[in-house]
């Protein structure tokens, strides 16, 4: 049945795509799950419709409320989408080191956009959201670094599908930003599949990202749950664009720079299953598709070129 | 046993100035404790009650030490070691 009454009844159920090019050997074998096929393009489409569904149902969000979320994005998007959809404002604080796409898209949806300094990246975005939360007490805020209906999206909608398409997974990679992908997904296959490999691909930024003024700035999602994770990552601007252009060389498609991440995760892995002569059912999460980063340089020119462009930008 | 450490902005005052620099051992309690001996300070910036301060990450050639033994995790003569703040990173 592909006829639906509202594109909010689109989201999820997702392809899973096998990539015979790509894999290591015929027993380690790479799935992306395409969250690029959700209403607005994103995996994020799941926990934001999910995070306003349960304010709604809390009775913490009713017409005309105008919502805020320190976003760099994705995020952004989806809320704005619903938003415009269910008759809400849209306030989002992004750090100012964002690919202007996501703006322009955020904007066209008619989101209110405040910009946050580029050096602190995200966390300076959530501290700023903050502030603006204490002085806006008429705004309400889903928070989605702490907000469990964003991991429970994931619990209830992407981890079933992974294991319903795909029986015998083995390993699950994504990206940890939120944390609410790896955290919802890895407890439901923790659950229903026990031994299943749950795998964090962190992206690593240019410094520019990290100018905290003191370590205990640092922060961590209140969603995060390490006891979840088997493995963690931090891949850098090089390899995440490397991974990127072979999955679009190799396979056809066309994602986001974050992915890249993810798949240099997932390939990590299952080199080692292969030398460990194991077989592997490897799923990584496709988060977007490439659309909205082409201005960023990353499909173009030379590696060294485009990640060096990418520096300093926020490219997850 | 050379290890390559990268060392963040905020940890920098530590290593005048240095991006990175060398250090030995075979466990990453030993790298730190190595590390201290040459930028003094550095350890009480990293480790707190015997276990990585909250807001720090290692990474062994890009793999986070939490998750593979933590201070005991085993590093190997030309490894490189990563020492990042947290900060949320992620598609958002």
């Amino acid at each position: 049945m592909a006829r639906y009454d509202s594109l909010l009844d689109t989201l999820g159920d997702t392809p899973l795509v096998g990539l015979p090019r790509l894999s290591p050997s015929s027993d380690v074998r790479l799935w992306a799950k395409l969250e690029d096929r959700n209403p607005t393009g994103s995996v994020k489409d799941r926990p934001a419709l999910a995070m306003i569904e349960a304010a709604e149902k809390e009775g913490t969000l009713t017409q005309g409320c105008t919502i805020l979320e320190p976003t760099s994005g994705n995020t952004g998007i989806s809320l704005a989408m619903a938003a415009s959809l269910k008759g809400y404002g849209l306030v989002c604080v992004m750090p100012e080191n964002t690919s202007e796409e996501r703006r322009q898209i955020l904007q066209a949806y008619g989101a209110r956009i405040v910009s946050s300094p580029a050096e602190g990246g995200s966390n300076q975005a959530v501290t700023v959201a903050k502030q603006l939360a204490e002085q806006n007490p008429d705004w309400v805020m889903l928070y989605q670094y702490g907000n469990s209906a964003n991991a429970e999206a994931h619990y209830r909608g992407t981890g079933p599908e992974i294991l319903k398409d795909l029986p015998n997974v083995t390993h699950f990679v994504a990206g940890l930003g939120t944390t609410g992908t790896l955290v919802g997904v890895g407890r439901y296959l923790h659950e229903r599949k026990p031994g299943t490999q749950i795998v964090a691909s962190e992206p690593r930024y240019g410094e520019l990202v990290y100018g905290l003024r003191n370590l205990d700035e640092g922060f961590v999602p209140e969603l995060y749950d390490a006891d979840v994770l088997n493995r963690r990552f931090s891949v850098g601007s090089y390899d995440a664009l490397r991974r990127t252009r072979q999955l679009l060389e190799g396979e056809g498609i066309f994602a986001g720079v974050s992915t890249g991440a993810v798949l240099h995760a997932a390939l990590t892995v299952g080199e080692r299953a292969v030398a460990a002569g194991e077989s592997a059912e490897i799923v990584f999460l496709v988060a977007d598709a490439g659309w909205k980063y082409l201005s960023t340089g990353a499909y173009g020119g030379t590696l060294d070129e485009a990640a060096q462009q990418l520096d300093g930008q926020l490219w997850a | 046993m050379a290890v390559n450490v990268s060392i963040p902005t905020i940890l920098r005052t530590h290593t005048g100035g240095q991006k990175s620099v060398e250090a030995d051992g075979s466990t990453v309690a030993e790298v730190i404790n190595d590390l201290d001996s040459r930028h003094t300070g550095l350890k009480d910036r990293l480790v707190k009650e015997g276990a990585l301060h909250r807001f720090v990450n290692v990474y062994v050639n890009d793999e986070d030490v939490r998750f593979v033994g933590g201070l005991e995790a085993s590093v190997s003569d030309g490894d490189s070691l990563t020492i990042l703040p947290a900060v949320a990173g992620g598609m958002r």
